[in-house]
């Protein structure tokens, strides 16, 4: 009974036409769904009967409810474009392109800022979705039964840990690490290579890059473990049965099939690192000139908020740190929309099979 | 049992493939395998590590003068960071009472009330759906322009809209997912005696799905408790003891996940060991709670599954 109401609403709630609906998907639910849309709970109440007191102001304050945070939402919105305007109008593309953040003298280019989150994000996403994305194989297709949940769980435990003692950790313990042994090691083997040829820090965008990559792990492996499980045993057996081996299986009837929910979990991921805050402000060191070797030290635009806001000397400038934070959140609400729609299509196309499976 | 599997499967070939392919298919198998489950163990040994390693450095730093004292003298021994507990616990505070109700009703909303291919539904989900993941520097931003600039003050009261703001789409998401686990059939039992729908509502489906609702809240309220972004620019932090607890509200409030930060980026090694203190109460205390929750509440309300 609850797959269907829950299959219902959702598919009712997406209007989308009954044959996507069905596409790659034994439709045993389809026409029990059907006849509960005229029944189910979103239509209880027939439009043409008159609600009673309670109905109206408790659908009212539901409604308030939504309307509240659509409005918190607009407003953000809305303050963030008007108090970026000042420095929309001064800076005007400069802004993206100028790599000059001066801020006595009124000169702001954030490109540097941008070069470095892109940079941080992709560095921490290639990392962390290989290792993620390996791991997640391991404890879905290759671990003994007895292992996979534990496993799975404990990980995904690492998400809970707050930003700012990854930031620690960071700091106090990998950043010196790198400065002593890593970055010296690279200097000498690598330093005639002219991105390998600096100065050794130890923070910059090399820690930052790899604390972020530590902090995507449980969320790489948690979402895309999601999309794993969703492939159906039968998918896997029909494979098996053809005398393939595992390392087969996965390549040819389970990674095909799980390929939409595994890209949903990487964009989902990307948005995570394209905004991280925290451990990246504590770890990047601080710098506003694009980087030229890996052991510069930089800002990323969610960074540059954190460590700048409170030391803010003029208007221009607060204006300034919220385009940065403009632009952040346009970045990250794409990347996120984009995810939404990827797994919602996933879920959909799948949700029958899992369900069927449990 | 894999690798049992993957002998059979060759076994099955036995005499269409040469042994030699089989080999190499069994091998490229093999290194997958230990492969992957490198990637596996390294994730988890990090876990371990980090773990481990907080307990340790931690445990060294905390004892009852560290949980009942106000900070000490700048970079000496001594001092604690109650004050800073104090804090958490306000805004926490402030934020749930703010954020939860609202995100039930949204997540309500969603699922029981809003009509087949709402417009409006839909723009709201996607919109609950998405702010999830949304910086929370960015909410920070927002109620340092609306709350702090207005009011004059950085306060415990902003922190806790900061935070009331990120927490209501998490409550919303996990709300409505839960209600919808709730059968149709305890709907229609209830409509069918001609009760009400915003009763059946409250006293039917919201009971069903009590104890996912409560998870759904416990992991937002354990989640914000170990935000910092934003509180940088709406709590902003505090050395002193607050004398007047009411009207501290209104005023600049130390907060724990502050207090590391202050702590880790000082220059001095009481400080660092403090820090350590702080994280690891900050991990206890947020599983405890979290625990505790579960407990106190666990095997009332639903028997949904």
């Amino acid at each position: 009974m609850k797959e269907i109401v829950d299959e219902k609403q959702k598919d009712e709630a997406e209007a989308e036409p009954l044959q996507e609906r069905t596409e790659g998907a034994p439709m045993v639910g389809l026409e029990r769904a059907t006849v509960i849309d005229t029944a189910g709970a979103s239509a209880v109440v027939p439009p043409g009967r008159s609600r009673n007191m309670g109905d109206l102001l408790f659908g009212g304050a539901l409604r308030g409810a939504v309307w509240l945070f659509l409005a918190i939402l607009a407003g953000i919105v809305v303050v963030l474009v008007a108090q970026a305007m000042p420095s929309i109008q001064y800076s005007g593309l400069s802004f993206f392109t100028q790599e000059a953040w001066d801020p006595v003298n009124l000169k702001f280019g954030a490109a540097p800022f941008i070069v470095d989150t892109v940079i941080v994000a992709a560095v921490a996403m290639l990392l962390a979705g290989t290792i993620g994305l390996a791991a997640v194989i391991y404890l879905v297709e290759y671990a003994p039964r007895w292992l996979r949940e534990p496993v799975a769980f404990l990980i995904e435990l690492l998400a809970f840990i707050p930003s700012v003692v990854y930031g620690l950790w960071g700091l106090l313990v990998m950043s010196p690490w790198l400065q002593q042994n890593v970055q010296p090691w690279i200097q000498q083997h690598l330093g005639d290579i002219p991105i390998f040829n600096g100065a050794p820090y130890g923070v910059g965008i090399m820690a930052a890059s790899l604390i972020l990559s530590i902090m995507l792990l449980p969320l790489i492996v948690s979402l895309s473990r999601e999309a794993l499980l969703l492939v159906p045993d039968s998918q896997r057996e029909a494979m098996l049965a053809l005398g393939a081996t595992r390392w087969e299986v996965l390549r040819h009837a389970v990674l095909p099939y799980a390929r939409g929910g595994i890209f949903g979990a990487i964009t989902l991921s990307l948005g995570r690192a394209l905004g991280e805050t925290m451990a990246v402000a504590m770890t990047i060191g601080g710098g506003f000139q694009f980087p030229k070797t890996v052991f510069d030290q930089g800002y990323t635009l969610a960074s540059i908020i954190a460590n700048e806001f409170n030391e803010v000397s003029s208007d221009l400038y607060l204006s300034s740190l919220v385009e940065a934070g403009l632009i952040l959140f346009v970045i990250t609400a794409l990347v996120n929309v984009a995810g939404y729609f990827i797994l919602q299509r996933m879920n959909r196309l799948h949700r029958t099979v899992a369900r069927k499976k449990a | 049992m894999n690798s049992t599997q993957s002998m059979k499967s060759g076994r099955n070939l036995r005499g269409r493939i040469g042994a030699s392919a089989r080999a190499r298919r069994n091998g490229i198998n093999v290194v997958a395998n230990v492969v992957t489950g490198l990637a596996a163990l390294l994730a988890l040994s990090l876990l371990v590590y980090l773990l481990v390693f907080l307990l340790i450095k931690g445990f060294g730093a905390v004892n009852w003068d560290f949980l009942t004292k106000p900070p000490g003298a700048v970079g000496e021994a001594g001092g604690g960071i109650v004050t800073s507990l104090l804090g958490t616990f306000t805004i926490v505070t402030i934020a749930s009472l703010l954020g939860v109700p609202v995100g039930i009703m949204i997540g309500t909303y969603l699922s029981e009330q809003a009509a087949a291919g709402s417009r409006f539904a839909n723009i709201a989900r996607i919109a609950v759906n998405t702010f999830t993941g949304i910086p929370s520097i960015i909410v920070g931003i927002f109620v340092y322009i609306t709350v702090v600039k207005p009011m004059g003050n950085f306060s415990a009261v902003a922190g806790g809209i900061a935070l009331a703001i990120i927490m209501m789409p998490i409550i919303a998401r996990t709300s409505e997912d839960v209600m919808r686990l709730v059968p149709g059939s305890i709907r229609e039992a209830g409509l069918a005696l001609g009760i009400p729908t915003w009763r059946v509502t409250v006293g039917l489906v919201l009971p069903a799905a009590r104890a996912g609702i409560i998870t759904g809240g416990v992991l937002a309220v354990a989640r914000v408790a170990g935000e910092t972004a934003p509180l940088i620019l709406t709590a902003l932090g505090n050395e002193f003891m607050p004398t007047d607890w009411l009207a501290s509200l209104w005023q600049p409030t130390d907060e724990v996940t502050l207090r590391i930060l202050k702590y880790a980026r000082g220059p001095y090694d009481v400080w660092h060991e403090q820090a350590y203190g702080a994280a690891l109460v900050l991990v206890v205390g947020v599983a405890l709670g979290a625990l505790l929750l579960r407990l106190t509440t666990r095997g009332r309300g639903t028997r949904i599954q």
